[in-house]
């Protein structure tokens, strides 16, 4: 089925914090099908997360959300509870940053998955402990640890037994919000690798969320770059990573070196100075008090996201050379 | 907050480390207002202190003779006696003024005492460490399974009937809360970068106690000191109700003690019980909405509920 | 556990010491309620090995302790460990009760305190949180008295049971008592009610803040079934261990409110004993009880926490 799967149209989420309103999400688009992979790659604080979690409405109670997210033939921004309920887990899932304390650490881990079984599908305790073991033994855990606690699993074990969890239902489309790190390279890859697989074998489409490109360099189709809550570049992973044209996008890049590309491991060029406060954005471009390259329309005027074949960017520079 | 510079000549550190101060406590001062419960508070106790302090004048000595009474024992409010008659024929709420002085005196001696023992044993076992901390932490974990009550019960019986052995014994039961809260502070301030730089240029430890580590645990060892209070009074009131306080002063827990003694709750004489009682809650509760306001100011996290 | 065993013995230490420490020579002061020639001075100063070396003294003083020989109580002429163990019944019946009910309706607010913070039974619920731990129990206790037993008569203003029902039927019995009960515990339970609601709240609100919620209502679990299955249990097990805690506030709310309604127990012993001389070996006596109760309820806090939570003592 190649239709569309997730429609993101003109995101915005905004906080109240102290009485000031600010935007964590500052009008996001996205489109995904089936079996897609796109990865969302930012500092902290840009917004994805929020993005991540709207998609499930599990927004906290102080967020406005506006716009449309339309999941198969769901509208999550303003649907019925009981609606939500049905789609997380079964048609949305997702994987924690950090699974130390995602789990409930007073429940063992087998019955924290099959929880989760249970709540979407009509099946016996017993079918759904079957089925929770074998959703083990693919995530490469051994079944017997299913009576384990999480604090007795190393990080990336936790992290498999998350992966187990979040197939749990069959779901067309998972959300892995920082799936890595806190974990060591080679496990790491071993993480990632199971994630490729998975979704092979499944077709089931991913978003990863990550603030290391290296990652999605081994996972994504395609890179959607945020900053101060917007997409400022997106492209296939390839030639983003290769060939970054958004000044942030490339100083994230080589902020990285990509695994397997020998080349890229130069000294890593920090940014100097932190991502924008949601309430005190800076005029024209977010990005321009910390930009290299910045120039005259920069401080002024805000960059609309531009589309050039396959790519689009947000930036003046990028306009004037595809001029 | 800035420190203004004066032209040409540089201000001593002294001086900016007082401009700086006198800065905070404004700043501490501005938010304190603004918190509702803590001046809620500060009022309710300003009006108990100016009548312990004037209470010799509202309530006289005079009229609280045992032997010549002014009026009928245990009479019911009256337009003469607002809060009626003791057993003795004197006024209730000269009394409850009386008392006010007492029960807020032992309180704050015994506070003051409290704070001292557990403010020294705090930071001498969180800035020294090593078996220091160590002995003194085994011994303030065992004061503090003992339980309260009856170890001021039995100091105060042991070493008789006076204000200050109360205000002792308070002090001695109630120093580990404070010890503990100090340590804990020391710890973190020690790893502090400026106590590090302190040490690199040759500071010994009286300095680094006196100028970097007192002045931030003070707030803190403030904050605490307006629960501790409240928890003094409380506990003098317990103690002279049970028959452990000075014979010869007034508190309003020796005027419970009396009530109780002579059956003012058979005989229904509310008037007796209920105004003692009552200045005590609010005293408590004017000190407890203080220190909320105090922890707020001192721990930014809680203030955006 | 070894802890616990530290804690006991300076217990010990500090109850053998502290009575030493009186003004006077002991056995004067042992002797003081009755008019004694010096010779029987000397003689009780014998009978109690006063006169040996401190250390042999402090031997004694275990061995006998260990035994159960706690001395002769002044105000009853008998064996104070006698005196305390019919006192002991009344107590823990009233604590028992008490504790009970606050710990579950404290528990239960507490919960719905956290999960709908701000709402109206929250603020309301904190209010009176802080108006009852600024009341001292005893005058709530008389409050009580004078409105429920003496103004409306409903219940009895004191004691346990009501004289010359000795011989009536164990059903009689039993109601009497209940009635004698209920005044006495419920002063308990308001004054403990607002601490346990408050360190609940808390545990609940910060369970709330959890990651594992997120991930349960991410599940597409009903709220309901988040709070029950999830924050519930994590949020019950600081409040284990600050209950055990506790444990000290509520001898001590039993020491006075026992007295107040003249019920028979170990808080109402304390207050003769502090009224009759003092009477120093039952005061002694009592404060070793109430000490090693909490030591234990500490140490069955902690196993109970170890049983609990599986984070602890597992590898």
């Amino acid at each position: 089925m190649n239709g569309t799967l997730l429609e993101v149209r003109d995101l915005h989420v905004l906080y109240e914090v102290r009485g000031t309103k600010g935007p964590a999400v500052d009008g996001v688009n996205l489109s995904l099908r089936a079996g897609d992979a796109l990865g969302l790659a930012g500092e902290s604080g840009c917004g994805k997360s929020t993005l991540a979690l709207a998609c499930l409405g599990l927004l906290p109670r102080n967020a406005t959300v506006e716009g449309s997210i339309r999941f198969q033939d769901t509208e999550v921004i303003g649907a019925k509870p009981g609606r939500l309920r049905t789609m997380r887990w079964a048609g949305i899932s997702m994987v924690f940053q950090g699974a130390m304390n995602a789990f409930n650490p007073v429940k063992r881990v087998g019955d924290q998955v099959v929880e989760a079984i249970l709540l979407h599908e009509d099946v016996s305790k017993r079918e759904a402990r079957t089925r929770m073991r074998e959703l083990f033994e693919h995530a490469g855990i051994a079944p017997r640890r299913a009576e384990d606690y999480p604090h007795e699993f190393s990080g990336g074990m936790r992290q498999r037994v998350m992966i187990a969890m979040a197939l749990a239902c069959n779901p067309p489309l998972i959300i892995a919000d920082e799936p890595t790190t806190a974990l060591d390279v080679m496990i790491q890859a071993q993480i990632l690798n199971l994630l490729a697989r998975l979704r092979e074998e499944r077709n089931i489409a991913l978003i990863v969320i990550t603030h290391d490109l290296s990652v999605l360099a081994q996972i994504a189709d395609r890179v959607a770059i945020m900053y101060a809550g917007r997409i400022v570049e997106e492209d296939s992973a390839s030639e983003l990573l290769k060939t970054p044209r958004h000044p942030y996008s490339k100083s994230l890049v080589g902020a990285f070196p990509v695994v397997g590309d020998p080349a890229s491991r130069g000294v890593p060029a920090g940014l100097p100075g932190d991502p924008p406060h949601p309430e005190a954005r800076p005029p024209g471009c977010a990005f321009h008090p910390r930009c290299p390259v910045a120039f005259e329309p920069c401080d002024t005027i805000d960059p609309v996201l531009e589309r050039q074949g396959q790519r689009l960017a947000a930036c003046h520079l990028v306009a004037r050379e595809e001029a | 907050m800035s420190v203004r510079a004066t032209s040409g000549a540089t201000r001593s550190g002294r001086a900016v480390r007082r401009a700086r101060r006198i800065e905070a406590l404004r700043s501490s001062a501005r938010l304190f207002a603004r918190n509702k419960m803590g001046v809620a508070g500060l009022v309710i106790l300003v009006v108990f202190v100016l009548m312990a302090v004037f209470a010799d004048v509202l309530a006289p000595e005079a009229r609280l003779s045992v032997t010549n009474a002014p009026g009928a024992p245990l009479q019911p409010p009256s337009a003469r006696f607002w809060l009626g008659t003791d057993e003795l024929g004197r006024s209730v709420l000269d009394l409850v003024i009386q008392g006010s002085q007492i029960s807020l005196l032992v309180g704050f001696l015994a506070t003051g005492i409290s704070m001292l023992i557990g403010a020294l044993v705090g930071i001498v076992a969180g800035y020294f460490g090593g078996w220091v901390d160590v002995i003194l932490m085994r011994f303030t974990d065992w004061f503090l399974v003992i339980p309260f009550l009856p170890l001021a019960i039995v100091l105060a019986a042991i070493l008789g009937r006076s204000l200050f052995v109360i205000a002792l014994v308070i002090g001695v039961a109630t120093w580990p809360g404070t010890a503990r809260v100090v340590r804990a502070q020391v710890l973190t301030l020690k790893e502090r970068p400026y106590v590090e730089r302190a040490r690199a240029l040759g500071a010994g430890h009286r300095q680094i106690v006196t100028r970097h580590i007192l002045p931030n645990v003070f707030p803190l060892i403030f904050a605490n000191t307006i629960l501790v209070v409240a928890v003094a009074i409380l506990t003098e009131t317990t103690l002279s109700f049970l028959g452990l306080g000075d014979p010869f002063s007034v508190s309003w827990g020796s005027i419970l003690e009396s009530a109780f003694a002579e059956g003012a709750i058979s005989l229904g004489a509310w008037w007796y019980l209920v105004p003692p009682g009552l200045c005590i809650v609010l005293v408590v509760l004017g000190f407890t909405m203080c220190g909320y306001a105090f922890d707020e100011i001192l721990d930014p996290r809680l203030r955006e509920r | 556990m070894i802890g616990a065993v530290g804690t006991l013995f300076f217990v010990l230490v500090l109850n053998f010491f502290l009575f030493r420490i009186l003004p006077g020579d002991p056995e004067r002061t042992l002797t003081r309620l009755q008019r004694s020639s010096p010779s029987t001075i000397e003689a009780v100063k014998k009978e109690l090995g006063l006169d040996r070396p401190l250390t042999v003294q402090f031997f004694d003083y275990l061995g006998d302790t260990a035994r159960g020989e706690l001395g002769i109580s002044y105000v009853f002429s008998r064996p104070v460990s006698e005196v305390i163990a019919n006192a002991l019944w009344p107590t823990i019946l009233l604590v028992g009760v008490a504790t009970l009910g606050a710990t579950v309706i404290g528990t239960l607010i507490g919960i719905w305190g956290g999960w709908r913070r701000g709402s109206a039974v929250d603020t309301t619920s904190l209010g009176f949180g802080l108006v009852t731990y600024a009341m001292p129990e005893f005058w709530l206790g008389m409050l009580l008295i004078l409105v429920f037993a003496v103004a409306l008569d409903w219940f009895p203003t004191s004691f346990m049971s009501t004289p010359g029902l000795a011989d009536a039927s164990s059903g009689v019995q039993f109601v009497d008592t209940l009635e004698h009960l209920f005044l006495p515990a419920l002063t308990l339970v308001l004054a403990l009610l607002g601490e346990y609601a408050l360190i609940m709240r808390s545990s609940v609100i910060e369970a709330m803040n959890e990651d594992y919620v997120t991930t349960a209502r991410a599940k597409g679990m009903r709220e309901a079934l988040v709070l029950r299955r999830h924050v519930v249990p994590n949020a019950l097990l600081p409040v284990v261990t600050l209950a055990a805690l506790n444990l000290g506030f509520i001898v001590s709310g039993a020491i006075t409110v026992e007295t107040v309604f003249s019920w028979p127990g170990l808080g109402q012993l304390t207050f003769r004993a502090i009224n009759g001389g003092p009477d120093y070996p039952l005061l002694q006596g009592l404060f070793l009880l109430f000490s090693v109760a909490v030591i234990f309820a500490n140490l069955a806090a902690d196993l109970l926490l170890g049983v609990l939570d599986p984070r602890i003592g597992r590898a």
